[in-house]
């Protein structure tokens, strides 16, 4: 199993040195906002790992952060346990859902998967509205806002912040070892050639499902911090939009390195603020034109984009992709883009 | 190629420690409340300019509309009105992440007419936690008024959707006392709040409900519903809908030839939803069919040929929002609010505070906004903070809104419920 290299603990150490420290350098809304980011970053992961890597298209994970969102909400809401209670079991609630789903994903490919999963990003609302009793209904529910525990010098929002990050760093960690050596192999070669795969011994319908509960898991997790800062989870927080987003995010961000969700979740995060700065009538059409842009000139996202500029300064070579299984920006497009 | 990289690190690591360094300082907080100049009020609000609900972000482009006439006239008590409107996309979080945007970096004096029941209850605890006026949301939800004891800086404007479907009921009760109800409802909490007045309403009376079908704003038709409800034979039918699916909801009762008589919830009456229904479903459609008004219809040229509110608001909107569609209900309501806002910062005098403009706005009595239908009052008292009461019910008939009775006061039922 190769070792991570120097290069890509320098990189890691410096954002997590940046993350540390943008509480005590930007607005306090700011802070706000990168809450946000972890909780679109841990969420596009996911997606980084089942679309990306192994080929499976979901377009309904906003369904599996619904599912995290509100476990942590009607636990907190209904019996009064806290968030940290709540994460957690959204992660395992979420994850048992992802599994169940992904047997149901192991009959379908492609755009068929695509829309089942939509169909479950459709639904969600409408469930949830369904179920008033435990959910609230429509109206939702609110949430007490958090607060830094007593002797910690931070605000209630600096503690997400840092609880956030943290736990985004954990999942990141984790699916980073999580994808290395064989498991990761494994999930891209069914993506490659499913038929050569098996005849190699790989089991499709273990990776598959595998990698269905996984990204449910981050997904669930994602959910959880999704609502927390919101305060309130409503059958509107988690709309079939949502899902869409964050398949965005993680093209835009680009697919193929772990490093995309960071980007992504940044994007996702601050495009549509963007937008409206640039033109108010019209976020949207900007925000599609900001699409289209990237989707032509950084085929492999932002990320992909930014390394072959750093390759062309360097004069050097991107090495070839397939071998590495460093689950990073390391030079590696992985992603189907990069197959030309 | 550790070693630039290394330097780079250390680079970041000095830069973010010298910001940090600075960012420590905090500015001392100035005695008056943020948002106020001795030229400028700063206010906040979001829409959704995107997403399902994007016709509603008329109302945004009407309140502008509004301040830059008030601005141009040279504002309210000498400040120029400034007001930040962002696009939340009818979304919860992302409404939650704009407001703390405008509160904490755009220091704006108070939000004013953000959009949604979900939207405004996202937001609701974090600005009554910083006292931070949440004045006059777009919305009929009764929780405005009811809670206002635990959300004190929170007041709604429009009439509630209970008192509303109150009205109706009361109106059967004295035109149908036999009458069989049925009723086409939203399945959600729009929905459910005029189904809990339709039964508050009716009191006694609640077993002539024959049949209530919902559907889902997802559905493509509610054609089936109207099946159901026709079956049931019932006389009078309710609809409690957004317009699209009330439009359907005639077309189909009409093609189906069930001839019920038809009480139409306001949202959906305004006078280019008749006509589209009338246009597809033929005039027995729509003919007979009763609603309430509140605010006066921009699209009824003739009623309002010479009314001088109408004469502005046709000025105003030729100005400052010369492409618009004038007959759109959504501007005119926009326009109407803003009135309502300006008019309390005005009376709140030069000396503004956010303590002052809650109590104006929770004492006030409105009584020429030259918006609201003539006679209506826009009144609000410290424990009675439902701004508008009144209605009157209307009949349509061939092309227009024709009012019928008296203007009601749902005041008193509302008072007496609570």
């Amino acid at each position: 199993m190769p070792r991570p290299n120097a290069g890509l603990l320098t990189r890691v150490a410096i954002a997590v040195a940046v993350i540390a420290l943008l509480p005590w350098v930007v607005p306090s809304f700011l802070v706000f906002d990168l809450i946000y980011v972890a909780s679109y970053a841990i969420a596009i992961l996911g997606l980084i790992i089942l679309t990306g890597m192994n080929g499976q298209i979901s377009l309904g994970h906003g369904a599996f952060m619904a599912l995290g969102g509100y476990v942590v909400a009607v636990l907190a809401h209904s019996a009064g346990w806290p968030y940290w209670i709540g994460v957690p079991l959204a992660a395992i609630a979420s994850g048992v859902a992802g599994l169940l789903i992904g047997l149901v994903a192991l009959r379908l490919a492609g755009v068929y998967l695509a829309l089942a999963t939509f169909s479950l990003a459709v639904a969600t609302p409408s469930f949830l509205k369904h179920y008033k009793s435990i959910t609230g209904g429509f109206d939702g529910m609110s949430l007490q806002p958090v607060q830094a525990p007593a002797g910690v010098p931070l605000s209630g929002q600096q503690w997400l912040y840092y609880v956030a990050w943290a736990v985004a760093g954990v999942v990141f960690l984790l699916s980073a070892l999580l994808v290395r050596g064989q498991f990761g192999r494994a999930l891209r070669a069914l993506r490659d050639n499913p038929i050569a795969a098996v005849s190699f011994g790989v089991n499709p319908y273990f990776y598959k499902t595998a990698a269905f509960g996984w990204s449910a898991v981050l997904a669930g997790i994602a959910g959880g911090f999704y609502a927390i800062p919101t305060a309130y989870v409503s059958p509107d927080t988690f709309t079939s939009a949502l899902s869409i987003t964050l398949l965005i995010g993680a093209v835009l961000g680009g697919i193929s390195t772990f490093w995309g969700a960071l980007v992504g979740g940044i994007v996702v995060e601050f495009l549509p603020l963007v937008a409206q700065q640039i033109n108010a009538a019209a976020p949207s059409v900007v925000y599609g034109v900001a699409l289209i842009l990237v989707m032509m000139f950084l085929p492999d996202g932002i990320v992909g984009g930014l390394l072959r500029l750093t390759y062309r300064f360097r004069r050097a070579p991107p090495q070839p992709a397939l071998e590495s299984s460093t689950p990073s920006a390391a030079p590696v497009t992985v992603g189907p883009q990069s197959r030309e | 190629m550790t070693s630039p990289v290394r330097k780079a690190a250390i680079g970041i690591f000095a830069a973010a420690f010298a910001l940090a360094a600075t960012g420590s300082t905090i500015a001392p907080v100035s005695a008056a409340d943020p948002g106020v100049t001795d030229t400028e009020i700063v206010l906040g609000g979001t829409h959704p300019y995107s997403g399902p609900a994007s016709a509603y972000g008329n109302i945004g482009k009407g309140i502008g509309a509004y301040f830059s006439y008030v601005n141009d006239k040279g504002g309210v008590n000498g400040r120029k009105i400034k007001y930040i409107d962002k696009d939340d996309g009818y979304s919860p979080p992302q409404a939650v992440q704009l407001v703390h945007q405008m509160v904490e970096q755009d220091k704006v004096f108070a939000i004013f007419d953000t959009l949604g029941t979900a939207v405004n209850t996202a937001i609701r605890p974090y600005l009554n936690q910083n006292g931070v006026p949440q004045l006059f949301v777009a919305t009929g939800a009764s929780t405005w008024g009811h809670d206002y004891q635990k959300f004190p800086w929170t007041i709604g404007w429009q009439p509630d959707y209970q008192a509303e479907a109150a009205l109706y009921a009361q109106d059967i009760l004295l035109n149908h006392p036999k009458a069989k109800i049925g009723v086409l409802y939203q399945n959600d909490d729009y929905g459910e709040d005029y189904n809990v007045g339709l039964k508050r309403g009716l009191g006694k009376h609640q077993d002539q409900i024959v049949k209530m079908a919902s559907y889902e704003t997802t559905d493509p038709s509610v054609g089936s519903q109207i099946s159901t409800l026709k079956a049931s034979g019932a006389d009078v039918f309710l609809i409690f809908a957004t317009p699209k699916f009330a439009i359907q909801a005639m077309v189909i009762a009409a093609q189906q030839s069930w001839h019920p008589t038809i009480y139409l919830n306001n949202v959906s009456g305004a006078v280019p939803f008749m006509n589209a229904a009338a246009k597809a479903g033929g005039l027995s459609a729509v003919n007979g069919v009763i609603s309430t008004i509140y605010l006066k219809d921009p699209a009824n040229h003739a009623r309002y040929a010479g009314d001088a509110g109408m004469k502005l608001y046709n000025e105003i909107m030729t100005k400052y929002l010369p492409s618009a569609d004038k007959d759109d209900g959504n501007y005119l309501y926009g326009v109407s609010i803003a009135y309502t806002m300006c008019d309390v910062l005005k009376k709140a005098g030069k000396d503004l505070t956010r303590k002052k403009v809650m109590d104006i706005a929770t004492n006030l009595v409105e009584k020429d906004n030259p918006w609201a239908y003539p006679g209506v009052m826009i009144r609000t008292s410290p424990t009675f903070r439902y701004p508008i009461t009144q209605m009157i019910a209307a009949k349509w008939l061939a092309t227009d809104w024709s009012p019928t009775g008296l203007l009601v006061d749902t005041r008193a039922m509302t008072m007496a419920e609570k």
